[in-house]
């Protein structure tokens, strides 16, 4: 029963990570129709970014905000220089692009960085344990993250339902040219909401780095996970997003801890592992697939297409 | 009238057709310059450029003419190669057997994955056909029996009686470049049947295609099966050609490199996919000799394509005409 909170905690934790990955995408996808495989990239970024100025200002705090704000400014300059050029294209002149944009950025950072991962050390106190319940003790930093992305979706659920910048959002997801002929800056707008979009996954990125290894390519895997999260919540729907996270963060953790020895129950030791290994890896798109089977627009449909 | 409007049409020489044959003449004496510069690099680099470009033709028959943006492809190069890797070390190696087997088994993956993926549409298809992928990809992580995550080594290729030879790397050349103008040619014949004209009917406009009384989910499936047969045999050639399988070859972002090939040649133009195939392994091997970081001169390439260019290097050609 511990391991089983244990796992949920964990399952938890990846889920909202992938929110705010797949918050960002979601929002591009829906607001200015764009397939960014990228995405991944500023992910990356992020997490280079916090290890390379937490070791210069010596404070994980600082590095962390110094680079959730130079992801923003890399995420706002591809904006203007690149992906402004691509909207109204068909999906595979995204494809294109933004494929050539992953390529351009992993070498870029092996570039600057060398092809050896980094490391982001974590203050000390963050290593120690809580006993969140008798018997059960949870790694603070998990916790932390837990807390830290939740306050995140808190942010941008206020930002999109309630400021007037959200309502232009919202306004930009369901007609664009309409929001564009009443005098808003369209341009402006889709440069800040890529902002926002990279500082997600920036923020995303950096939280992870202490967990992971920084390393090239480490945004990849990820990314389409995160892909998974918005086609199953339905794409441009950041509730949607927010439920398919949770439900994808869910699925893969407790199917990682628990496939495997649901399967030793009725095989043999080896075939259970591979098979199981097998089994808890696939186990996401398998619920992708069922679900846009049945429901081919995903969980939360945006209203009008 | 119209009939001498036709023949003077193909009769013109146009940038387009020149290149297509110049194309074709230099890679049918890749053989002969290898042999007598002793450049035996070349042999292999233009081997792979073949059957990659019979991959990425198959694809171009579902997304160029059918509108079906596929995003998994590569699955059907694994399955392909898995096919002929496994019956390889099972001990069945006449490749009567193997090739059947690569192309019904991919053939059969496309029919599934395609009854399910075509209910769905845009975007969204494109997400579901690379779940599927996904699936095969760490189906074939977790086949320890057949190397997991390391790959198997195929020690002997598959075996066709005793007057072929697929070790002899010029045969196999050969051969590669036979069953890709096979492959065009069939998939010229396709597009241009009635069965053709309806998928391409299908993707400017289902919903008028399905008024008039075409069931087009079926016409789609059809075509999604026939480009998954197809990319299996290229797989098998793959496997054939490196004597290795891995899950690598179905990494998604081979999928990727797959449709950069068949965009950058240009869709849905015939020989879009040999070009593009051509010119994508080439500039990733020359760039790759002249520095270090060559993706960081590829990528931008790819996004100049993806921004300036419409329709790819077949657009730049049929445009060359007008300028």
């Amino acid at each position: 029963m511990l391991y089983f909170i244990e796992q949920f905690l964990n399952g938890i934790q990846l889920g909202m990570l992938l929110f705010l990955l797949a918050a960002g995408l979601t929002l591009i996808f829906g607001i200015m129709d764009l397939v960014n495989l990228a995405h991944g990239s500023l992910y990356m970024i992020g997490a280079y970014f916090a290890a390379t100025f937490a070791e210069w200002t010596d404070s994980f705090v600082l590095g962390a905000i110094l680079a959730l704000l130079a992801t923003a400014a890399v995420g706002m300059a591809l904006e203007v220089i690149a992906i402004r050029r691509l909207y109204g294209r068909n999906h595979l002149d995204h494809v294109l692009g933004t494929f050539g944009l992953l390529l351009f950025f992993n070498e870029l950072v092996r570039l600057i960085w060398g092809p050896a991962g980094l490391t982001l050390p974590l203050p000390s106190e963050m290593f120690n344990a809580v006993e969140i319940l008798p018997g059960l003790f949870y790694p603070l930093y998990r916790l932390v993250i837990i807390a830290a992305t939740l306050a995140v979706a808190l942010l941008l659920y206020i930002l999109v339902m309630r400021t007037r910048l959200g309502m232009l959002i919202r306004a930009g997801a369901s007609n664009r040219e309409m929001v564009g002929a009443l005098g808003v800056n369209i341009k402006l707008l889709y440069t800040l909401v890529f902002g926002l979009g990279a500082a997600l996954a920036g923020f995303a990125g950096l939280m992870q780095a202490p967990i992971l290894t920084v390393q090239i390519g480490m945004g990849e895997n990820i990314l389409i996970a995160a892909f998974v999260v918005v086609t199953i919540g339905g794409i441009g729907s950041i509730r949607g997003a927010f439920v398919a996270a949770l439900l994808v963060g869910l699925v893969d953790t407790v199917g990682r801890a628990f496939v495997p020895d649901l399967l030793h129950g009725f095989l043999s030791e080896s075939a259970s592992s591979s098979l199981g290994r097998a089994l808890s890896s696939m186990m996401i798109y398998l619920v992708m697939a069922l679900i846009l089977v049945v429901r081919p627009e995903g969980l939360f449909p945006a209203a009008s297409k | 009238m119209s009939e001498r409007l036709t023949i003077s049409r193909a009769a013109r020489l146009t940038p387009r057709l020149a290149v297509n044959v110049v194309v074709l003449f230099i890679l049918a004496l890749v053989p002969v310059y290898a042999m007598l510069s002793g450049d035996s690099f070349a042999m292999t680099l233009f081997t792979r450029v073949l059957i990659l470009a019979l991959a990425a033709l198959s694809l171009n028959l579902i997304m160029g003419f059918g509108g079906m943006v596929s995003f998994g492809h590569a699955a059907y190069l694994g399955i392909g190669g898995y096919a002929v890797g496994i019956l390889a070390k099972e001990g069945i190696g006449s490749g009567f057997v193997q090739w059947p087997a690569a192309i019904a088994a991919s053939a059969l993956y496309a029919l599934i994955v395609g009854a399910l993926s075509l209910r769905t549409r845009g975007v969204y298809f494109i997400m579901i056909t690379l779940a599927f992928a996904q699936m095969v990809y760490y189906v074939a992580i977790g086949l320890d029996r057949y190397g997991g995550d390391d790959g198997l080594t195929i020690y002997k290729r598959s075996r066709f009686g005793d007057i072929v030879d697929l070790n002899n790397k010029t045969f196999f050349y050969y051969l590669c470049f036979a069953l890709l103008l096979a492959g065009i040619y069939l998939t010229w014949r396709l597009v241009n049947s009635r069965f053709g004209l309806v998928i391409q009917g299908a993707r400017s406009n289902e919903r008028r295609m399905r008024a008039i009384g075409f069931p087009t989910y079926r016409y789609k499936l059809v075509c999604f099966v026939i480009a998954g047969a197809m990319c299996g045999l290229a797989g098998a050639l793959l496997a054939n050609h490196t004597d290795f399988i891995s899950p690598a070859m179905m990494h998604w972002t081979r999928s990727g490199d797959l449709m950069v090939m068949a965009v950058l040649g240009g869709m849905p133009a015939m020989f879009g996919p040999l070009i593009g195939a051509l010119t994508f392994l080439l500039l990733e091997e020359g760039l790759s000799r002249i520095t270090d970081y060559p993706n960081l001169i590829l990528g931008p390439m790819l996004l100049m394509v993806a921004i300036y260019v419409h329709g790819g290097i077949d657009g730049l050609i049929g445009s060359m005409r007008r300028g």
